[in-house]
């Protein structure tokens, strides 16, 4: 018999089956918008610039693919662990209805999670497929950073599953996206190097898990050194998946099972 | 099947015995079972022992503690106190085997409405292990059970609230389950869809499933269960068949007199020594009595004189109704 979370997954895998239409536009779209807009049409005013000197004779482009795919699983990340989840608890019910048989809260919590991987791997392939269309980067290369991707974005996954766990009001989720999604993804250098912030800013923009996946991606694609070992990068952003992974428990199983 | 309704006498502990829940076992035990949220107390130290192959029922007004007590049983929510024992092991540490041999409906339906019919039921198959071989036969038998054979593959959305509720109980036995837990299985039906509903817990009965139900329908309750428990504020209040309750709570006979506007106000003390037990409402008078036809009889040879007189046989609602009060609990 297949293992209990592997039933979760299944059932996930079914579910999506049915649903990709709907969500894959918006995934693909917004990360083709930027690395047109901001990678081809701004990045030809910093590679004239500048701009240059300080990516170190980079093109624009290519120091902003990796970032833009860090950022992107960071989305994706969070968005399958928000309104997915709430719909599972609260909307639709469906952590209920597999509760009611041998699938226990780590079970569901481990399914979903591993699930949530597996769309992260799927979509960082496309993505690099993508850049690599762009010559961003080439496509061996930006290949080696998928497993740097897929980390980042379950460093997202897990906390914020324990986030939607908690939390009783749907605004609530938007609100992590307009106030902690969206300004790492403008800030965490995605876009421009973090030491650009004014001295306060940076240091916060180190302490956010994205900045760690941004740094991995990029040294894992462009072949340069991350400001940290990679080791110490990887760890920070387990460190998130481990700690959101138990709190999911926790939360869910004062949620769920009252 | 057991067909006689035999009163509610404690289930002795079984001793050592054989194993595997012999048929004078038990498949339901509950002992000063309590429930506690925070400080509020949902289900106060009740007692109750469900067999093998009988409909047991748990009937009760809004917030009587009736959901409470199902979700115990069903391994998804802690015991506060007492001891609690599903097939013989403890919730607590057999949670899991408990649910595979259970099958539950819950008060509010948990179907995917983004799914198929067929799919609803084969992803909650897959729940229990079970390989895709075994579940699509097995699907489609209980679609067919259900009348939703030719709907396997509409969405679930725009089922009907009956057919939901059929999807739900054809969910709830892809394991084949022991023990089938059902929380207010025709709560929003239409009468057309509750009675088709209950056609098919009575051949599910029939077949041998234990049946758990709550309602707070008499009919329901008096159709489909061996013995039931009367949960009123978080206790248990009455305990039996439904012809024992009727017996022990009620008359054999009402006689529901109504009079002409203003007229019932002033009958005073002229109802007295009529019935075993009166009782007045805004509307009507009922005379609770063993006899129906002498009280009728003494009624016009009082010369009361009421715009109407029915004679009927005592229901489990008026059973209910003494027990748990005529307030409006919502
Ligand atoms: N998760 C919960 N937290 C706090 N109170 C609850 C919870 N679930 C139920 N209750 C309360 O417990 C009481 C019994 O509820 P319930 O078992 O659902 O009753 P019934 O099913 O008989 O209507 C109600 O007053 C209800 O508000
Ligand atoms: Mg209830």
């Amino acid at each position: 018999m297949l293992p209990v979370p592997l039933r979760v997954v299944e059932a996930n895998a079914r579910t999506y089956r049915r649903t990709w239409k709907g969500s894959v536009v918006t995934t693909f779209l917004s990360p083709v918008l930027f690395l047109a807009a901001m990678g081809l049409g701004l990045g030809s005013l910093v590679d004239r610039e500048t701009g240059a000197r300080a990516l170190e004779g980079l093109a624009y482009i290519s120091f902003l693919a990796p970032g833009l795919l860090a950022a992107t699983t960071m989305q994706t990340g969070a968005s399958e662990s928000s309104w997915p989840v709430m719909a599972g608890i609260k909307w639709i019910k469906t952590f209920d209805a597999a509760l009611a048989t041998p699938v226990g809260v780590p079970d569901l919590v481990a399914g979903h999670l591993v699930w949530v991987a597996v769309r992260l791997l799927m979509t960082s392939v496309v993505l690099v497929v993508v850049i690599a269309s762009f010559g961003a980067v080439s496509l061996a290369d930006a290949l080696l950073a998928v497993p740097a991707a897929v980390l980042t974005g379950m460093a997202f996954a897990a906390p914020v599953t324990a986030y939607t766990a908690s939390t009783e009001q749907e605004t609530r989720l938007s609100s992590l996206f307009r106030f902690a999604i969206i300004p790492m993804f403008l800030f965490s250098g995605t876009f421009f190097p973090a030491s650009q912030l004014p001295d306060w800013l940076e240091s916060v923009a180190y302490a956010t898990p994205l900045w760690h996946g941004v740094e991995l991606c990029r040294g894992a694609a462009l072949g340069t050194d991350a400001t940290l070992p990679v080791a110490a990068h990887a760890s920070y952003l387990l460190a998130w998946v481990a700690v959101g992974w138990s709190l999911s428990v926790r939360s869910l199983r004062r949620r769920l099972l009252p | 099947m057991k067909s006689t309704h035999r009163a509610a006498e404690p289930v002795d502990e079984a001793g050592p015995g054989p194993q595997n829940e012999s048929n004078d076992r038990a498949l339901v035990e509950a002992r000063g079972l309590t429930k506690r949220f925070g400080e509020f107390v949902a289900v106060d130290a009740i007692n109750f022992s469900i067999r093998r192959g009988e409909a047991f029922g748990f009937l009760g007004p809004n917030g009587a503690g009736k959901t409470s007590t199902m979700r115990m049983i069903a391994a998804v929510s802690p015991v506060t106190e007492g001891r609690l024992e599903v097939f013989g092991t403890d919730p607590a540490t057999h949670g899991a085997e408990i649910r595979a041999r259970l099958g539950v409906v819950p008060q509010s339906d948990t179907l995917d409405t983004e799914l198929t019919v067929f799919e609803n039921v084969y992803i909650y198959g897959r729940y229990f292990g079970l390989p895709g071989e075994v579940l699509r036969p097995r699907i489609s038998e209980l679609l067919e059970f259900v009348q939703l054979a030719e709907r396997g593959d509409s969405k679930v959305e725009p089922l009907s609230g009956g057919m939901k509720r059929r999807l739900t109980i054809a969910r709830a036995l892809v394991n084949e389950p022991d023990l089938l837990v059902l929380d207010e299985p025709t709560t929003g039906l239409d009468p057309q869809a509750r009675h088709a509903l209950w056609d098919r817990l009575y051949r599910l009965k029939q077949r041998g499933v234990t049946l758990i139900i709550t309602t707070h329908y008499m009919d329901e309750a008096e159709q489909l269960c061996d013995r039931l428990v009367v949960m009123d504020q978080a206790k248990i209040v009455a305990e039996g068949s439904p012809t024992d309750l009727i017996a022990r709570y009620s008359t054999r006979e009402v006689v529901e007199l109504r009079f002409p506007v203003g007229v019932q106000e002033r009958i005073g003390d002229r109802l007295d020594g009529l019935a075993t037990r009166s009782e007045v409402l805004p509307d009507r008078v009922l005379l609770y009595t063993d006899d129906g036809d002498r009280t009728t009889a003494e009624i016009t040879r009082r010369e009361l004189a009421p715009e109407s007189t029915v004679v009927r046989r005592s229901t489990l609602e008026d059973v209910f109704l003494r027990l748990t009060g005529r307030t409006l609990v919502d």
